[in-house]
């Protein structure tokens, strides 16, 4: 079994949206074996533990998880905004549209930062600014990353709030945050990531704070955005129902590491690694009536204290003596008759008997 | 907008009622001013009484409290104890307290927040200790010690500035003691500061405004400043009545001649006029300044505008 | 929104005419020292969904609650050690001043005058002639005595009154908050210059009962604000459903945990009566003699500070020490008991 790492191109720096073709051919974002801990009073909690994935422009890659797997984290530290102390990266490149950005400067770091790269947020209501008019936050990224004058930043930021469907904008772009709905405002964080026409956008738990109802809206929103704009799209969440749609493919992450990847019918349909199947049963669905519902045993580890082996191995119906010690590498998935599977890999020993049964 | 500031308004109206008759209560129905007026001769009866009818001493209690308020509305505040209506004493003394105060006010704002948001942005460090230690001290130690201590070092012995104030006191003179005055202040201000600050820079607009890739100081000054020094607007506003407190120690200190000083001797001689009528005037200094800052937080923040 | 009851806005006035920030705006977060159990199962620091309790499997450590909790950080810092100590040795001093000196602080000789510090008298001699050392001792009694006493005393008629205030709402909440506010509005040097001065008879009980009318409102305040917010969480809702009657529920689901934030104030408050009492003395409205009083001596010293410096330095540093002490004791009891650092 081999291990599947992304393998990177020759280096060639793309020479930004322009060149279309060329970065069809390179991924967009390449993250490699990203490492991120945070030093706390009681110990050092490793949040991110050698974590590899890679989005083309264009592309949605959705990165599952439970509270803990270190999903918000890993997106948090190529955004380049993780807190820091207590948060530090301690190893791996992030290499985005050919430049590590581990290796570039505050300052260059910042430039990227909203401009080519952008997120959008959880909790609307909290993330923007309550006593700053929407118009003002909106305009802001015109104003420092293009610097365009006050009134015609103004002019792009009633433009941006039209785009992602804000009724009456003309008059809107002067009230508060809080006087809108949370699906308005959630529209709003929207606009603010897309103002730049940045290559990538990160959406942690866009939908989470939302209604069932809204919550398809804003995802429509996204999809259409994207397409729109050509931009790669990582789509955090722990709601497989919202992945569905979306996502092209899915990586899901446990305890800081990328436990399975696949396409995303694929992974639904047959997942090959146990974490995954038990989310998956732990679906409630209609036929299951009077029968109790599954739920993986056990809880997520404390991230100061990773169980030795495979991480999983506590709550794993299948683990074996091997698990507890050897630590699965991301081995690639094939069909029984060795076919190969692109772009499904699972971190399981056992992935041919979770597969194939 | 309108609703809150007229609510506001109402609101005022039982509070001064209250406050003013409370003073009144206090003064009035515990001592007799008439005596007060002989000094330490006893007073010849029908004189006293004549005295008393004068001033309506025999009425009841509420009625004085209607009569002089209505001489308030129309600018009597009565007579003091020289003779001189009190409202020229006010004319004279006013002036030079309110530039002590201002002075204070000044220095407790700037040196204040300035310290605070120091502190605030370098939480742990050596200069956030250092403010820390050195506000924990200013606060313990009360406002009349550090006066005499400063007035005796800087003042006598130093001679970096007078130690007492002439009168009037011409601005190099409020220096000293606007320091002193705005000591304990200025404390609680860097303190406040350097808490929301500290508060604010792990909320989420933070967050959200690094990820928007905006440069440091606008972060700082835009966002976290913005939302961080609301609460300490409002604070430097309910503080006036603490620096009208302090400015009466301030005053016995470094000479002064004003409220304080007024004051003082309207009490020493007992004349109530004097006593109820400066202190009324501070009271409702102090009310309308609570009310500016109550109106200014909704300005600050638009949450309350537009509830 | 603020509490748009009149003066004093969002915040409290403390009654030495300044206001502490707020109970749990903690002074000493350093940030190295974030819980390791608030990042388990949140690796979003800024708070994300519902973090997941600190899983080994074998649960070895069983909840705690929030006094314990709290008593376990007290006792680990050393501000608190330090300001507890001192507390203690004060106390002490209050109540057997006899422990610390022989001398009598009102056996006074003229003869003796101003001087300095001489063999058995190590602080000297104060105008009268009274040996400064023993004042500075016997002083405590006083100052420490109308700190503790209206410490309690606003703090019961400020819980009681705010607490029943946020409890029951209505009008009954207005007339109080309109009450808090009239006293509120007096600034407390002010009212003590008017008030006191026209006392005869101006005990310790007498300015203890002063404070407690003009410093009630701050407690009050605090009071209503804790009860409001633990009045509308879910367990009391819970537990009326169940049945609970509005005493039971006051005592045993609000009043504990709007204790806190009480217990924080009134312990920095008492520091500032102390600093309160001894201004007041300075101006010359509040303890008179033969009560022995820090803030009588400093007063009486003020004049000839430039000479003879140790008449007003060994009290003021005493009252200041003091001071320092309950401030410092405040604080430490307020980051132990922040919710926001649990």
């Amino acid at each position: 079994m081999t291990t599947v790492g992304t393998n990177p191109g020759p280096g060639a720096a793309p020479a930004g949206r322009a060149a279309t073709a060329d970065t069809e051919e390179q991924p967009l974002l390449e993250v490699r074996d990203l490492h991120v801990e945070f030093r706390t009073r009681e110990g050092v909690a490793k949040a991110v533990n050698g974590v590899n994935y890679s989005v083309r422009a264009g592309e949605t890659l959705a990165i599952l998880g439970e509270s803990g797997s270190g999903k918000s984290v890993s997106s948090q530290a190529v955004m380049g905004i993780l807190d820091s102390p207590p948060g530090f990266v301690t190893g791996g490149q992030i290499i985005f549209k050919g430049r590590d950005l581990l290796t570039l400067g505050k300052e260059e770091r910042r430039k990227v930062r909203g401009s080519q790269m952008a997120m959008v947020f959880q909790d609307a209501l909290s993330s923007l600014n309550p006593v700053l008019s929407v118009g003002y936050q909106l305009a802001e990224l015109y104003r420092v990353h293009r610097g365009i004058g006050r009134k015609e930043a103004k002019a792009k930021a009633v433009e941006m709030m039209e785009k992602v469907g804000i009724p009456a904008a003309k008059e809107r772009v002067n009230q508060y945050p809080h006087q809108f709905s949370g699906g308005m405002r959630q529209r709003i964080m929207i606009a603010m990531a897309l103002s730049l026409e940045p290559d990538l956008i990160i959406a942690d738990e866009p939908t989470t704070a939302l209604d069932v109802t809204v919550q398809a809206q804003v995802m429509d929103l996204l999809a259409d955005l994207q397409r729109e704009y050509h931009m790669g799209l990582i789509l955090i969440t722990h709601d497989l129902g919202v992945v569905a749609d979306v996502a092209d493919k899915i990586a899901v992450m446990y305890a800081g590491r990328i436990v399975e990847t696949a396409p995303v019918h694929e992974l639904y349909a047959r997942p090959a690694h146990p974490y995954t199947k038990g989310l998956l049963e732990s679906i409630p669905r209609l036929d299951q009536k009077g029968q109790e519902l599954y739920a993986i045993k056990g809880l997520p580890p404390n991230l100061l204290r990773i169980p030795p082996g495979c991480a999983f191995n506590p709550r794993c119906p299948m683990a074996q003596e091997v698990c507890r010690h050897e630590v699965p590498p991301l081995y690639e998935v094939t069909e029984e008759d060795g076919t190969p599977l692109p772009g499904r890999g699972s971190a399981c020993h056992f992935w041919k008997e979770t597969l194939h049964g | 907008m309108g609703r809150y500031v007229i609510r506001r308004l109402l609101q005022m109206i039982p509070v001064f009622i209250g406050t003013t008759l409370l003073i009144f209560i206090m003064v009035h129905a515990l001592g007799d001013p008439v005596n007060a007026l002989f000094g330490d001769r006893a007073p010849d009866p029908a004189t006293a009484a004549a005295l008393r009818q004068q001033y309506h001493l025999n009425d009841p209690l509420w009625r004085q409290y209607l009569l002089y308020m209505g001489g308030i509305f129309t600018g009597d505040f009565g007579t003091a104890f020289n003779g001189e209506p009190v409202t020229s004493l006010m004319g004279t003394a006013f002036p030079n307290t309110i530039k002590l105060t201002a002075v204070a006010f000044v220095l407790e704002m700037v040196v204040g927040i300035l310290l605070g948001v120091v502190s605030g942005l370098r939480r742990g460090r050596s200069v956030d200790t250092l403010v820390l230690v050195l506000t924990l001290l200013v606060i313990s130690i009360p406002t009349f010690v550090t006066g005499y201590v400063l007035q005796y070092l800087l003042g006598v012995r130093w001679g970096v500035f007078d130690a007492t104030a002439g009168n009037p006191p011409q601005f190099q003179q409020l220096i000293m003691p606007g320091i002193v005055l705005a000591s304990v202040s200025l404390a609680y201000v860097a303190r406040l500061t350097r808490t929301t600050i500290a508060e604010n820079s792990r909320a989420d607009y933070v967050r959200t405004a690094i990820a928007k890739g905006l440069p440091g100081r606008r972060v700082t000054v835009n966002h976290l400043l913005r939302n961080s020094l609301i609460p300490v607007v409002t604070f430097l506003g309910t503080d006036l009545g603490a620096l009208m407190g302090g400015a009466l120690v301030t005053e016995r200190i470094f000479n002064i001649q004003g409220v304080g000083y007024q004051l003082y001797q309207g009490i020493a001689r007992q004349n109530s006029p004097t006593v109820v009528g400066f202190v009324t005037v501070l009271v409702v200094i102090f009310l309308v300044a609570n009310l500016i800052v109550d109106l200014l937080y909704a300005v600050l923040d638009p949450r309350i505008r537009y509830a | 929104m603020p509490d748009s009851t009149g003066p004093g806005g969002p915040g409290g006035r403390e009654p030495g005419g300044h206001q502490a920030p707020g109970p749990f705006e903690s002074d000493n977060q350093n940030l190295a020292s974030i819980d390791a159990g608030s990042l388990v199962g949140s690796e979003d620091l800024h708070g994300e969904s519902a973090p997941v309790p600190a899983a080994d499997l074998e649960a070895r450590e069983k909840p705690r609650s929030l006094w314990q909790d709290a008593w376990r950080d007290l006792r680990r810092n050393p501000i608190f050690i330090v300001s507890g100590l001192l507390i203690l040795f004060l106390l002490v001093m209050a109540i057997w001043p006899g422990l610390f000196t022989s001398t009598s602080p009102l056996a006074c000789d003229l003869g003796k005058s101003q001087l300095g510090a001489t063999s058995g008298h190590p602080f000297g001699f104060d105008t009268q002639g009274c040996d400064v050392y023993a004042r500075t001792v016997y002083g405590a009694r006083a100052s420490i005595t109308v700190g503790v006493c209206a410490t309690v005393g606003s703090a019961l008629l400020g819980t009681i009154l705010g607490g029943l205030a946020g409890f029951l709402g209505g009008w009954f909440d207005g007339l109080i908050s309109r009450c808090a506010d009239i006293f509120f509005g007096i600034p407390i040097l002010l009212g003590g210059l008017v008030f006191l001065s026209v006392m005869t008879s101006r005990s310790i009980w007498i300015v203890v009962l002063f404070i407690v009318l003009l410093g009630w409102p701050q407690l009050a305040r605090i009071a209503r604000g804790a009860v409001i917010t633990a009045k509308q969480q879910d367990y009391v809702t819970a537990a009326r459903a169940l049945g609970a009657s509005n005493t039971r529920m006051m005592v045993r689901h609000i009043l504990p945990n709007a204790v806190a934030p009480i217990i924080v104030v009134a312990t920095i408050a008492l520091g500032t009566y102390i600093a309160l009492e001894a201004t007041l003395s300075y101006l010359g409205v509040g303890l008179k003699p033969p009560t022995v009083s820090w803030g009588i001596d400093i007063s009486a010293a003020a004049d000839t500070f430039r000479y003879a410096p140790h008449m007003l330095l060994y009290p003021a540093g005493a009252l200041s020490i003091t001071v320092l002490a309950f401030i410092m004791l405040g604080d430490a009891v307020r980051d132990a008991l922040d919710p926001k650092l649990r």
